[in-house]
C-alpha cells in the first residue's frame, strides 16, 4: 500500500495546522510523524485516517483518491491515544465490533466472529481476559486490545496516535520492540505519532520530523539524527550544544577547525559578515592534545552509566558546554571537576541565524 | 480466514462513488453522521415551540401604540406588582445566597448525622410540584399553621402579606446556591488552604481571602438562577401572597388577572416587561460573573 | 466526637473550625433546612390525613380527582417523550460537533428556564387563543388548543424542554468523539454508532434527565394554570385540581391530591439520589 500525501493544507479557524504539506509512504514501511505538540503530526494522521478532512491538497491510496473517503470506507487500522475502547462491551466485544457491523449480507457466521477474535486475541497476547472490561485491564493491556480490535478488520495501513504516549517507561519499551514484531510479520504499512526521539528513533524504518505544519526532513533514523537537516532538527533530536558565532563569507572557524555554513533549504549562505549557530553533538567532543584544541575546565561529572557526562567551561561561551564518553576513554582519561582541558570538535555544523 | 469482501477486490476501494464530504463555512467537517438531521429537528422543534410563541408576543405587543403600551406597563397597580416581584425576589435570593454557601459548605466540609438525606432533600423545591409547595407553605405560615401560631404572638404575619411572598421564594429558589458552589468546594484545593494556614492566616482570614473568592462566581451563578426563578414563580406564592392588588399581588398574577378580563394588550405589555427587567437585571450578573471567573483563572 | 474527627495534628486543626463554630453552622443550616424544606413536606401528609384515611380514600377515588390524574398521565405520556428525543437530537448536534453559533443554540434551549410559566402559557394563548395570532385561522378549521388538552400539552412541553438536554449535552462534551471515531473507523455507520456505541455510555445521564422532566411534567402549575381554562374534569391536571380543592377550603381533599404528587417528588428524589450514588461517573461533570 502506497500512502501519497500531496500539498496538504489544514486550518483550524485562523491556525493553519498543516501548511502545503507532501510525504510518501511505501508499502511495508514504518514511518514515525515525530514533533512536538502544535506541530501538527496528529492532524496529519488523522487526515490519512480520514477522520479530519483537508482543506487543500489530495490523500492518495495506491494511486486512488481517498481524500472525500469517510474513515470507515478507507480500511484503516487507527489505534486512538487513550485506546477509545468502548467501555460498556467486553474485550471480546469491543474487539468482535467491526465484524459485526459488517452489512448483514457480507457479515460472517457469529461462531467465525467469535474464533477470529480469539486468533486476533492470542496474536496481542490476551486471550485469556476476552471476558473483562477495558476499566479492569493494565494501560498495556488496553494498548493491546485497541491494536487488535483495529487489526479485525484487516486494515491495508495501521495508523497509530502517540501509542504508548499513556504508559509507564518499563512497559513503553516492551510494547515497542512487539510492535515492530508485529508490523514486520504481518506485512503492514505503519505509521505512528509521537513527541518521543528515542521511540521514533529506536522503532521506526524512517522518521518524519514536523514543525509547525511543516515536514522540516524525512530520513531513516539514522539520517535525521547523524545529518540533521535544520537547526530545528538538530536542537529536537537529541542533544546539542549550540555556540554562536560569526559566519566569514560562507564559513567560520570552530575551535580551530574550519566549518562551511549551510542553510537549511539549500540556497547560498549570504557572503560577508552573519550571524550564525554551529552545532556540535556531546559525543562529537574529543578530548585530545592535537594542534587546533581549545582550552576548557572540566565543572561537573556525571559518570554513572555506560557513557559519562561532563560539563564544561570554555573561553568566551556564556554557558556550559556539554560532552559525552563512553565509560572506558572516561576512566582512561580521569576526569575531575576542575580539571584543565583541551578540547575539539570532531565534527560540527553551521546555520545562518534566522 | 478473510473476509469475502476482502478477497479479491482489484479496485483500491470495494465500493461505489464515495459521498462526497460535505463542506460548509459555519461547521468542521466531520466523520460523526446526523449533523443535519439532529440540528433540522433541534431547530425545528425550537422554533415551533420557543421561537414562533415568543415572537407572537412580540407582534401582539405591537397591536397597540405607543400610548397605550406605556399605560399598561406604568400603571400603578402593575408598577407596584412589579415592586413586588423584584423586591420580594431580591430578598430571597440574598436570603438563598448566604445560606446557600452555608449548607453546601457543612454538606462538603462536614460530618453529621443524616448528611445523605439532607443533601438529597435539598432537591426538594425542584421536585415537588409549585402549588403543592404553595399550599403547605400557606397553611404552615397561617396565623393557626405550625409555624403561624409560633410568630403571630410576636407580631410577625407571614401569610398573607409580602413577607409571605418572600418565604415561598425563598423556597423555591434554596437549591441554586448550594448546587452550584457545592461542588466547586468540593474541588477546592486543600493546599491553598494549608499554604494560608502555614503563612499564619486565620481560619477566618482563609475563608475571606482565599475560600470566598473561589466560589464567589459559583455562588453569584446560582444568586443569578435563584433570583430568575424567583421573579416568574407563580405556584408555589398565590396561596400565601394574600393577592391584594397594590399590596401583595405579584407580576405574574398581574398577568393572568388581564387574561382573564380579556386584556390581552396589558398582559402581553407586563410580560414583556418582566422579560426585559430580568434580562436587564442578570446581564449585569453575567459580567461580573464572567469577569471573576477570568480573574480566578489568571491566578 | 459528633461533628467530626478530633484532630490532634496542630497542621490538620488550623484546616479546620472549631467544634463550637462547626456545631452553631450545622445547627444553622438544619434549622433553616427543616423550617423551609421538611415542614412543608410533612405538612402535606399530615393534612391530607388529618380526617383519618377513610377521608384520604375518598378524596382520591373522587371520579374529578381521578380524571386530573389522568390528564397529567397524558400531558406527562407525550410531553416527555418528544422532550427525550428532542434533548438526544439536541446534544448530539451540540456535542459532537463544532460549528458556529453553538453558544446561541444553548442560551436558546436554556430559555424556558429562566422564562415565567406564566409567560410561558401567556405566548401560547397569544399564538393560539381566540384573539390570538392564528386564533381566527384555527376557529375556522374547528381546532381547539386554549383551553383544551392540546394547550395543556404544549404549556408541559415548553416549560420541560431543556431537562434532558442539559443533562446530556455536558455529558457528551465530556466523552467526546473519539469512541464514535472508533466505531466509524471500524465501519459502523451512523445508527450503529449511535446504538452500540453512544447510547449505552449516556443511558443513566439519559434517565435521569427523563426524571426531573418527569416530575417538572407532572407538576408544572403556572403554565398550564394560563392555558387551561379549569373546566373540571377536562382541563384540569392535578396540581390545578388541588388549587381548586384548596380554594373551596376542602383542605383534606386538596392535600389528599396534593400527597400524591409530593410523593411523586420524594420517589423522584429517591431514584435521583440513587442514580447519583450508583452512576455518578456516568452522569454529568457538574455534579458532585
Amino acid at each position: 500500500m502506497v500512502i501519497e500525501v500531496n500539498q496538504i493544507t489544514k486550518r483550524f479557524d485562523s491556525f493553519a495546522a498543516l501548511k502545503g504539506l507532501s510525504l510518501q509512504v511505501h508499502p511495508g514501511e514504518l514511518v514515525a510523524l515525530l514533533g512536538p505538540s502544535g506541530s501538527g503530526k496528529t492532524t496529519l494522521l488523522r487526515i490519512i485516517a480520514g477522520l479530519e478532512f483537508a482543506d487543500e491538497g489530495r490523500i492518495l491510496f495506491d494511486g486512488a483518491d481517498a481524500g472525500d473517503r469517510h474513515v470507515g470506507e478507507r480500511r484503516v487500522g487507527f489505534v486512538f491515544q487513550h485506546y477509545a475502547l468502548f467501555k460498556h462491551m467486553t474485550v471480546l466485544e469491543n474487539v468482535a465490533f467491526g465484524l459485526r457491523v459488517v452489512p448483514r449480507e457480507r457479515r460472517m457466521a457469529n461462531a467465525d466472529i467469535v474464533k477470529r477474535v480469539h486468533t486476533l486475541l492470542s496474536l496481542v497476547q490476551l486471550d485469556h481476559l476476552s471476558g473483562r472490561y477495558p476499566s479492569q485491564l493494565s494501560g498495556g493491556q488496553r494498548q493491546r486490545v485497541a491494536l487488535a480490535r483495529a487489526l479485525a478488520i484487516e486494515p491495508r495501513v495501521l495508523l497509530l496516535d502517540e501509542p504508548f504516549g499513556a504508559l509507564d517507561a518499563k512497559v513503553r519499551k516492551e510494547l515497542r520492540r512487539w510492535l515492530r514484531r508485529l508490523h514486520d510479520e504481518m506485512g503492514l504499512t505503519s505509521i505512528f505519532v509521537t513527541h518521543d526521539q528515542e521511540e521514533a528513533l529506536e522503532l521506526a524504518d524512517r522518521v518524519v520530523v514536523m514543525n509547525h505544519g511543516a515536514i522540516e526532513q524525512v530520513g531513516t533514523p539514522e539520517e535525521v539524527y547523524n545529518t540533521p537537516a535544520t537547526p530545528f532538527v538538530y536542537e529536537f533530536l537529541g542533544n546539542v550544544n549550540r555556540l554562536d558565532c560569526q559566519i566569514e563569507n560562507g564559513a567560520v572557524d570552530i575551535w580551530g577547525a574550519r566549518v562551511t555554513a549551510e542553510t537549511q533549504d539549500g540556497t547560498h549562505v549570504p557572503s560577508g559578515r552573519v550571524a550564525g549557530h554551529a552545532y556540535v553533538r556531546p559525543h562529537d567532543i574529543e578530548f585530545t592534545d592535537n594542534a587546533s584544541a581549545q582550552p576548557a575546565i572540566v565543572r561537573h561529572v556525571a559518570a554513572a552509566g555506560p557513557t559519562a557526562r561532563i560539563e564544561l567551561e570554555m573561553a568566551g561561551i556564556p554557558h556550559l558546554i556539554e560532552a559525552e564518553l563512553p565509560r572506558q576513554r572516561y576512566l582512561e582519561l580521569a576526569l575531575k571537576a576542575g580539571q584543565k582541558v583541551m578540547v575539539a570538535a570532531r565534527t560540527a555544523r553551521v546555520f545562518p541565524a534566522k | 480466514m478473510r473476509p469475502s469482501t476482502a478477497n479479491n477486490a482489484p479496485a483500491v476501494f470495494d465500493d461505489n462513488p464515495p459521498a462526497r464530504v460535505r463542506r460548509a463555512f459555519w461547521r468542521q467537517p466531520s466523520v460523526l453522521p446526523g449533523f443535519g438531521l439532529t440540528m433540522g429537528f433541534t431547530l425545528f422543534y425550537l422554533g415551533l415551540l420557543v421561537m414562533l410563541p415568543l415572537a407572537a408576543l412580540v407582534l401582539k405587543a405591537m397591536d397597540f401604540t405607543g400610548a397605550q403600551i406605556w399605560a399598561a406597563a406604568t400603571a400603578p397597580r402593575a408598577l407596584a406588582a412589579y415592586r413586588l416581584s423584584f423586591g420580594a425576589a431580591l430578598i430571597a435570593a440574598v436570603i438563598n445566597l448566604f445560606f446557600g454557601v452555608l449548607v453546601a459548605w457543612i454538606l462538603v466540609r462536614y460530618r453529621f448525622p443524616f448528611k445523605r438525606v439532607v443533601d438529597g432533600l435539598v432537591d426538594l423545591p425542584f421536585a415537588l410540584p409549585t402549588a403543592v409547595a404553595g399550599i403547605a407553605l400557606a397553611t404552615l405560615y397561617a396565623p393557626n399553621g405550625w409555624v403561624g401560631r409560633l410568630l403571630d404572638p410576636i407580631g410577625i404575619k407571614v401569610a398573607y402579606t409580602p413577607l409571605g411572598v418572600v418565604v415561598a421564594l425563598v423556597f423555591i429558589g434554596l437549591p441554586f446556591v448550594v448546587r452550584t458552589v457545592q461542588p466547586v468546594l468540593q474541588d477546592l484545593n486543600k493546599d491553598v488552604e494549608e499554604a494560608a494556614a502555614s503563612l499564619g492566616a486565620s481560619r477566618w482570614q482563609t475563608f475571606q481571602r482565599v475560600i470566598a473568592p473561589s466560589i464567589m462566581p459559583a455562588a453569584l451563578t446560582g444568586f443569578a438562577l435563584a433570583f430568575a426563578r424567583a421573579l416568574g414563580e407563580y405556584g408555589s406564592v398565590i396561596f400565601i401572597a394574600g393577592n391584594l392588588p397594590m399590596k401583595s399581588e405579584i407580576a405574574p398574577l398581574l398577568i393572568i388577572i388581564k387574561l382573564e378580563q380579556y386584556d390581552y394588550a396589558g398582559a402581553a405589555t407586563i410580560g414583556s416587561t418582566m422579560l426585559i427587567a430580568s434580562f436587564l437585571l442578570l446581564l449585569p450578573i453575567n459580567v461580573l460573573q464572567r469577569w471573576s471567573r477570568l480573574r480566578s483563572a489568571e491566578a | 466526637m459528633a461533628f467530626g474527627r478530633a484532630h490532634t495534628d496542630g497542621k490538620v486543626a488550623a484546616l479546620t473550625e472549631s467544634v463550637a463554630v462547626r456545631a452553631v453552622l450545622i445547627g444553622l443550616a438544619m434549622v433553616f433546612i427543616a423550617a423551609f424544606l421538611v415542614l412543608p413536606l410533612v405538612a402535606v401528609f399530615s393534612e391530607a390525613f388529618a380526617k383519618g384515611f377513610g377521608a384520604y380514600v375518598d378524596a382520591i377515588k373522587d371520579p374529578i380527582a381521578l380524571a386530573a390524574v389522568k390528564l397529567t398521565f397524558i400531558a406527562a405520556g407525550i410531553s416527555v417523550p418528544l422532550n427525550l428525543i428532542f434533548g438526544v437530537a439536541a446534544s448530539w448536534a451540540i456535542a459532537k460537533f463544532e460549528f458556529r453559533g453553538k453558544s446561541v443554540l444553548i442560551t436558546l434551549i436554556d430559555l424556558p428556564f429562566s422564562v415565567s410559566p406564566v409567560i410561558a402559557g401567556l405566548i401560547y394563548v397569544l399564538l393560539f387563543g381566540a384573539q390570538g395570532l392564528l386564533g381566527p385561522w384555527l376557529q375556522s378549521m374547528d381546532v381547539q388548543i386554549i383551553f383544551a388538552v392540546p394547550g395543556i400539552v404544549l404549556a408541559t412541553m415548553f416549560v420541560t424542554f431543556p431537562f434532558v438536554a442539559r443533562e446530556l449535552i455536558p455529558l457528551m462534551q465530556e466523552q467526546g468523539t473519539e469512541e464514535e471515531e472508533a466505531a466509524r473507523s471500524l465501519g459502523a455507520d451512523g445508527w450503529q454508532t449511535f446504538r452500540r456505541v453512544t447510547l449505552p455510555n449516556i443511558k443513566w445521564g439519559l434517565l435521569y434527565g427523563v426524571l426531573l422532566c418527569n416530575a417538572r411534567a407532572m407538576g408544572e402549575f403556572g403554565a398550564v394554570s394560563v392555558v387551561s381554562g379549569h373546566i373540571r374534569g377536562v382541563t384540569n391536571t392535578m396540581p390545578l385540581h388541588v388549587e381548586i380543592l384548596y380554594s373551596e377550603y376542602n383542605m383534606v381533599a386538596a392535600f389528599a391530591v396534593a400527597s400524591l404528587l409530593a410523593s411523586l417528588a420524594v420517589v423522584t428524589l429517591l431514584a435521583k439520589g440513587g442514580l447519583e450514588w450508583r452512576y455518578g461517573h456516568e452522569l454529568a461533570a457538574s455534579r458532585g
